[in-house]
């Protein structure tokens, strides 16, 4: 390869089941965005974010917030018609971003996702309870508020975990993840 | 009698106690026995793979090597839990570095994972093991005058994983059928219901939510039935937010299918938890002729 990877070329690589360069075989056809439930939410369509890649645009596509606007429902993924994994892409995305520290502020995706991460590193298992209080905080009165009296109406149908479960061998388990990636501690 | 290794995931052990407690009730009525995954934990859900791939494949290859051990096929109850072992055993069959490198950190737990196992949605369980005749022999209670909206959701059709058809599956409305009651037809039945978006972008999920109330209410439908407790909680927990947020009305139950079939197979309403529902369904039940 002659000189610095091309951004379409970064982000195909990190789509782990594919061969190749998918995104290249883009035709720019739109069944993705008219697929997409979230795509009228998000500041730039699938194919639009595709074709954005495409051309080279990094900073346009990373500063986004259309890939953490996906829900991973992969409607999109079984419509292509050249069979590129999108909603692959948009974790893709998500993980080259978090990665780089690049996204977009005051998205609540990313805090999200490593407060969930940690939860499972430190107990196996995933608790409500923790998980609320990274994304509780950063919600507006009104919806503070509703959340709120949904967990009091759960939690009195006795649908609110009191204590987290951890798995028995959580021992060995860290040290399955230490082999992984370097976790602080565990092996 | 057919037996299986369980995988409960996070959700059934609280949030969907009742889908945990239907799942037992049920299969026991059908000559199904499931034996819980010793020490399972979480399949990573969506939030892991936002973080990293190989480590959230390794999350489930844990759990897939517990089962193989166990020398039994895996069900889950939980479409993403679903999914994200059913993906991963696909990748480590097809790649050998991968579940090298896999198998090397899973040595830290004494396990291995050699791909010798498959893995089960619940409801598949009950459309292709058991059977609908079988299904159908069983029932005692059949739900003559309930109209039940099946609603397929996501992760349990896609993404595709042979040549089945996920554009209008029909299986769900077939194992309606077969317990008495009335499928109805809506165009959302694959749609999504939001998933996590519900935390990180409420306004997005609240309207999908809606999208997919309103179409099982115009198709006539008194209850909706899912195979997911992330779809159960979007459109069951929230539909007050919905009701806000849009101006609507919408009061429809939602339960899991598992709760709906042991109804007709004569498990009583408080053995499959029903009544711990936010929107109670005790005023559309009452429609079972």
């Amino acid at each position: 390869m002659n000189g610095k990877p091309t951004f379409s070329e970064e982000v195909s690589n990190l789509l782990y089941a594919s061969e190749g360069n998918p995104l290249k075989m883009c035709i720019q056809c739109g069944t993705c965005s008219a697929t997409c439930p979230s795509a009228p939410f998000m500041d730039y369509t699938p194919r639009r974010l595709i074709g954005m890649i495409n051309a080279d645009m990094r900073e346009q596509v990373l500063n986004s917030n259309a890939y953490w606007f996906c829900a991973s429902c992969f409607h999109c993924s079984v419509r292509c018609p050249q069979e590129i994994d999108i909603a692959g892409l948009m974790y893709a995305l998500k993980r080259y971003s978090m990665w780089k520290n690049l996204y977009k502020e005051d998205l609540i995706g990313p805090t999200f996702s490593e407060t969930f991460v940690k939860t499972i590193i430190n107990g196996g298992r995933s608790y409500e309870p923790i998980l609320a209080t990274s994304y509780l905080f950063s919600y507006g009165v009104q919806t503070f508020l509703m959340e709120a009296q949904n967990a009091t109406s759960l939690m009195l149908k006795g649908r609110i975990p009191i204590l987290p479960t951890r798995i028995k061998r959580l021992k060995n388990f860290r040290r399955v993840i230490g082999r992984i990636i370097p976790v602080g501690g565990a092996e | 009698m057919k037996k299986y290794s369980y995988f409960p995931g996070c959700s059934l052990e609280k949030m969907a106690l009742s889908y945990h407690q239907s799942t037992h009730e049920t299969t026991r009525k059908l000559d199904i026995e499931l034996v819980e995954l010793d020490d399972w934990n979480c399949c990573g859900a969506t939030a892991y793979f936002h973080v990293d791939e190989l480590l959230a494949y390794t999350l489930c290859a844990r759990n897939l090597a517990i089962a193989e051990k166990e020398k039994m096929d895996m069900v889950a109850p939980c479409s993403g839990c679903f999914k994200n072992h059913y993906f991963t055993k696909e990748h480590l069959i097809h790649d050998p570095d991968l579940a090298d490198h896999i198998n090397y950190a899973l040595e830290a737990d004494n396990l291995h994972f050699s791909g010798n196992i498959n893995v089960r949605h619940l409801i598949e369980i009950f459309v292709k093991d058991v059977g609908l005749e079988a299904v159908k022999e069983k029932v005692t209670n059949p739900l003559e005058g309930l109209h039940v909206a099946p609603y397929y959701g996501c992760q349990i059709l896609r993404p595709r994983k042979d040549h089945e058809d996920v554009e209008q599956p029909r299986f769900f409305e077939d194992l309606m059928s077969a317990i008495g009651a009335t499928p109805v037809e809506y165009p959302e039945k694959t749609r999504c219901c939001g998933g996590a978006l519900i935390i990180t972008n409420r306004h997005a999920a609240l309207s999908m939510v809606r999208n997919l109330l309103l179409s099982a209410i115009n198709s006539g439908a008194d209850v909706i039935a899912t195979t997911c407790p992330m779809c159960q909680v979007n459109l069951e927990c929230y539909q007050k937010q919905v009701n806000q947020e849009f101006g609507t009305d919408y009061m429809i139950p939602v339960l899991y299918f598992t709760q709906i079939i042991g109804l007709a197979l004569g498990v009583t309403p408080n053995r499959l938890r029903i009544g711990s529902e936010l929107v109670l369904p005790t005023p559309a039940l009452s429609q079972v002729r």
